[in-house]
This record gives C-alpha cells, sequence and structure tokens, in this order.
C-alpha cells in the first residue's frame, strides 16, 4: 500500500496507535466523570436515595445542553479552554480534552439509564440492614448495575472511535484523520477502505470484549 | 424492662396521589408485645406495607409516634433510625436479594453495615446457613437457587445482627402451597427458639390462622379488628374479616350451590358454624336427642391457631316442631342460617355467642 511512492503501512499503525491513545484516554476520563454525574442524576432523581430536586433540575438541563452539540462544533468551541487547559490548541491531546467532556456527559445518560432499571426493592433492602445512602451507591447499587453498564461502555467506546475521526479538524491524528488525507483527498480507496477494516476489526474486538466482560459479571 | 416491642399511636401516613392525597395510614394506633407472632392481614391498599415500613422507619409519619424496643424512631436523627434498622429484621415478598453477591455476600452484609470484622462475619454466616438449611449453597448466587432457598436466604440476611424484631411483608405470597408451609416453620422456630417478635403481612388467612397469636384485620389505613387470632376468625365483626374466612375455607354455601341442594334435598337446609367451645355437646348428639335427622350436605372444618373452625350444611329430616326446638338449641351456641325453598337464606333471630364484643375494646 503506497502513496507517491511512499510506504503508508508505518504510517497507518501509527494512526492506529494515536486512535487507540485517544479512545482509551478519553473512555477513562470521560467514562468515569459520566460515572460520577450519572450516578449523581440518578440518586439525587426525586424519590431516590439522596433526592434533591434541585441538583437534579440543573445537571439534568446542563446534560440536555451538551450533549446535543455535534462534536466538530464543540471541538472549536471549546478551543480557548482546550488551550488552557492543556497547552495545546492541536495534536492528539488537543483532542482528547473535548472528547473527555463530551463523553463525560454522553455516558452519564447511558448510567443513568442502567440505574433507573435498578429494582428499587435491592436499595430498600439495603437501607432496611441499616446501610448509609453513600454506602449503598458504592455497595449496592453501582455492583448491582454493573453487567448493564459494562455493555453501554462497549457502545461508548464504539462511539468515541466514531468521534475521533472527526480529530483531523485540529490535526489530531488516528485512522479516521489518516483515512480523510491519504485515502479520500488523494482518490486512493485501497487507503479507505483498509483504514475501514482495521477500524472495524477495532470496535469488533472491544465489542467481543465488552460482551465477555458482560457475561460474566451476569454469570449468563 | 418493658413488655412491648412495638408500639404505634395515632399514626398517619399520607401520600400524594393523582386523585388527592392518600391515607395510607390513617390514625392508627396498636401494641406489639414482645415474644408474639402477630399478624397484620388486610387486602391490597389496606396499608399494610406502609404499616410495616413505619416500624422499621423506612416510611416515618406525618403524625402519631412509632416506638420500637422503647425508642421512639418519629423524633430520631438519620444516623439513629440506622442504628435501629439494624435491630430490626425484614424479609420482602420478592426476597430483594443482590444479584452481585454471592449467598454468602448477601448474609454477611449486614454485619459488614455493622462494621463486624471479618473473622466473625464468616462464622456467623456459616451459623445463619446453617440454621436456614443453606450451609451447601453460599459460594452460589441467588439466580441459582428456588424462590424457597431465596427466602431462606432473605431470612437468613435478615437475622444476621440478631434482631429482637423480626418484619415479614408477604414473606410466602410469592412461594407455592409446600415451599410456603417450610418458610412458615422456619418462622415459627425463629420465634420459639431465638424469642424474636414476628411481626407477619399478609392478605392470605392460612398464613395468620397457621402462624400468629393475635392478628389485626386492617381495611382504609386503619384497624378494624384486633385480637387473639381464633377469637377474631371465629367470630367475624366486619365484612373484610368474613370475606378472608371465606377465601381461606369455601366452607359455606353460595347462593348457586344451595339452589343446586335445594334441588336434591327436600328437607330442610340450615347452615350451623363449627367453634371450638369447651363443654359442648356434638352437634350430631344435639340432633339425636331432638330426634332429627341429619345429613350433611356441604361444609368444611379448618384449623385455626391449632383449634377448629368452619361450618357444615345439614339437610334435617323429621317433625317441624322438633326441627324448630333444634335451632333454638343450637342457635344458642352458634351462627345458624337457614335457606328457604328457594334457597335464599331465612331470616331468623339469632343469638350472639357469649364473648363477642368484649374483644372490640382494643380496637382504636
Amino acid at each position: 500500500m503506497t502513496s507517491n511512492g511512499t510506504d503508508l503501512w508505518p504510517l497507518l499503525l501509527a494512526a492506529l496507535g494515536e486512535t487507540l491513545w485517544m479512545v482509551t484516554a478519553t473512555l477513562a476520563a470521560g467514562g468515569l466523570g459520566g460515572l460520577a454525574l450519572g450516578t449523581l442524576l440518578y440518586v439525587t432523581r426525586p424519590g431516590n436515595v439522596l433526592a434533591n430536586r434541585g441538583v437534579f433540575s440543573v445537571l439534568n438541563v446542563l446534560v440536555n445542553i451538551v450533549r446535543p452539540i455535534p462534536f466538530i462544533i464543540f471541538i472549536t468551541a471549546i478551543l480557548p479552554l482546550t488551550h488552557s487547559v492543556t497547552g495545546a490548541s492541536f495534536g492528539t491531546e488537543a483532542v482528547i480534552f473535548p472528547m473527555a467532556i463530551i463523553t463525560v456527559f454522553g455516558t452519564s445518560r447511558i448510567v443513568e439509564q442502567n440505574l433507573v432499571a435498578l429494582d428499587p426493592g435491592v436499595i430498600e433492602a439495603a437501607r432496611a440492614v441499616g446501610a448509609s445512602r453513600i454506602r449503598i451507591v458504592g455497595s449496592i447499587i453501582i455492583p448491582e448495575a454493573l453487567g448493564p453498564l459494562i455493555l453501554g461502555y462497549t457502545f461508548l467506546f464504539v462511539a468515541i472511535v466514531d468521534m475521533s475521526a472527526m480529530a483531523g479538524a485540529v490535526a489530531g491524528g488516528g485512522l479516521g484523520d489518516f483515512a480523510l488525507q491519504y485515502g479520500y483527498q488523494r482518490f486512493n480507496h485501497v487507503v479507505t477502505w483498509v483504514t475501514v477494516a482495521v477500524i472495524v476489526i477495532v470496535v469488533q474486538g472491544a465489542q467481543m470484549v465488552g460482551n465477555g466482560l458482560a457475561r460474566r459479571v451476569l454469570r449468563r | 424492662m418493658t413488655t412491648t416491642m412495638v408500639s404505634l399511636r395515632d399514626v398517619t401516613k399520607v401520600f400524594p396521589g393523582k386523585q388527592g392525597p392518600v391515607r395510607a395510614v390513617d390514625g392508627l394506633s396498636l401494641d406489639i408485645a414482645k415474644g408474639e407472632v402477630f399478624g397484620v392481614i388486610g387486602y391490597s391498599g389496606a396499608g399494610k406495607s406502609t404499616l410495616v415500613r413505619l416500624i422499621n422507619a423506612l416510611e416515618l409519619p406525618d403524625s402519631g409516634d412509632v416506638v420500637v424496643d422503647g425508642r421512639s424512631l418519629t423524633r430520631a436523627s438519620e444516623r439513629e433510625l440506622r442504628q435501629a434498622r439494624t435491630g430490626i429484621g425484614f424479609i420482602f415478598q420478592q426476597f430483594n436479594l443482590w444479584r452481585s453477591r454471592t449467598v454468602a455476600g448477601n448474609v454477611g452484609y449486614p454485619l459488614r453495615v455493622a462494621g463486624w470484622p471479618r473473622r466473625r462475619r464468616e462464622e456467623r454466616v456459616a451459623e445463619l446457613l446453617d440454621f436456614v438449611g443453606l450451609a451447601d449453597k453460599a459460594r452460589q448466587y441467588p439466580d441459582q437457587l428456588s424462590g424457597g432457598q431465596k427466602q431462606r436466604v432473605g431470612i437468613a440476611r435478615a437475622l444476621a445482627t440478631s434482631p429482637a424484631l423480626l418484619l415479614a411483608d408477604e414473606a410466602t405470597s410469592a412461594l407455592d402451597p409446600e415451599t410456603t408451609r417450610d418458610v412458615l416453620d422456619l418462622l415459627r422456630r425463629i420465634n420459639t427458639e431465638l424469642g424474636v417478635t414476628i411481626v407477619v403481612i399478609t392478605h392470605e388467612m392460612s398464613v395468620v390462622s397457621y402462624l400468629c397469636d393475635r392478628v389485626a384485620v386492617l381495611e382504609g389505613g386503619k384497624v378494624v379488628e384486633l385480637g387473639d387470632v381464633y377469637d377474631v376468625f371465629s367470630t367475624p365483626q366486619r365484612d373484610v374479616t368474613r370475606r378472608f374466612i371465606g377465601t381461606a375455607l369455601h366452607d359455606r354455601p353460595s347462593p348457586d350451590v344451595v339452589a343446586r341442594l335445594r334441588r336434591r334435598h327436600p328437607g330442610r337446609i340450615v347452615t350451623v358454624t363449627v367453634r371450638d367451645v369447651e363443654g359442648q355437646a356434638p352437634l350430631t348428639e344435639t340432633f339425636r336427642t331432638h330426634g332429627v335427622d341429619a345429613s350433611v350436605v356441604y361444609g368444611g372444618i379448618t384449623e385455626v391457631n391449632s383449634r377448629p373452625l368452619g361450618s357444615l350444611t345439614f339437610e334435617l329430616a323429621g317433625d317441624a316442631d322438633r326441627i324448630d326446638a333444634v335451632l333454638d338449641d343450637l342457635s344458642a351456641r352458634s351462627d345458624i342460617q337457614e335457606y328457604d325453598g328457594d334457597g335464599r337464606p331465612l331470616r331468623r333471630p339469632v343469638a350472639s355467642p357469649a364473648g363477642v364484643g368484649a374483644r372490640q375494646e382494643g380496637v382504636r
């Protein structure tokens, strides 16, 4: 696989590395933040263990405002913030920051939905033995919803891979950037499709790992 | 040292409903003694679940006072309430086990909350699983157990911290009859061997009559009958109580049954209540001494608190005056109901058995 006489394989490999780094870092930072935000949304919901209408309403509206912003616009919109936090305006790090932020909000809804589906009886059982609210969140709510949460995070991984393809907008690198630069813009369909194949393999692998983990946790 | 385990005084709990506020528990007062098995029976919506959740402070009353083992839960802080809950076991209709934890993990959780060190926790869990007969299931997960086994895990979990009071909210309603019997026997053992006071919430009379010493009949958030289980069920004062007896016993012929009996049996048809009253001649002997021929055509007798209760429907043949005399004799000690030529209930003055009414004083 060449373009104008250069071997593209090493470049593709480097792009794959960048994508994996972006996705992993985003998933770690955004996923944890989203777990916290989603759990907060769930527990502050009226009628739940830490019911607080004020906090819930503010968070709920905030999530609804941030989530629908198209990522490509979000990257540029928060560039000044990205620069002051990461010290970079372009490159891989500069794209991880906005991705992580968007992921926090996206994840929060996935987490909240999975927790809402929990049987309230298991929480009542924990209250009945005298467990504190904080303990219930950590020792009952999250473990009881772990299986669906893992599937939610697998879904999220795929969404982040998709999102990372837009990193090219700020010279972030990665597979998406590579496909656009060497495939699409140079009319080299082979490069485009090989890159797509690599992305498919990555996504497929992630899905298999996620399903396997969820099955172990759910013991099915 | 008080002899009262649970004391509710003028307790009211109101929930917001779609058609305005609902008074789930409405000015209810009740005392439950230490060491007894107390039944609370009522149809859904009578306020049973709210009542039991007021006792372990999962719900707090809007007015009135709840005192458990000498400690008021009404003005307690969240921390004190959590403390109080560790001394009250709770078992649920749907078991509410944690699927992410093993059987041992479920039973050990309350001990973890109570801050027990690991070694003591493991010993206690083994002891509890042994007590409920699940020693071999410690490492299994709830999904691998049958309904009866799940409930026994729920019971072991509720007993973990050696509570003096155990609340059972429809604990057998999700179980088949045989498993129900096993679980009821286990509850009885907990009461007799461990001396734990048990409050049983149910809509099944069979549970109350098998297990309980005293019963409160709940309707519209109020206690409408209260007393010794046999007294309440043998001389019911309220329709709701009679309905419970009817569903458990099926001893009284319904109008269409009476109509069929009427067609088959030309004689007079009379239903006589059977109660356990000392020093009373057997029914058959009473008929014989009056020279009346009686044959059983319908009925049923069951045990309530180990004493017989039910009714028998007879076809009576013989001289009309003699039949009237025997009915007069019987009505002095039982409720009797005669049916006319079309199978409709006949009105007839019925003497009230002694003791009825005295019980009502306990009801507030």
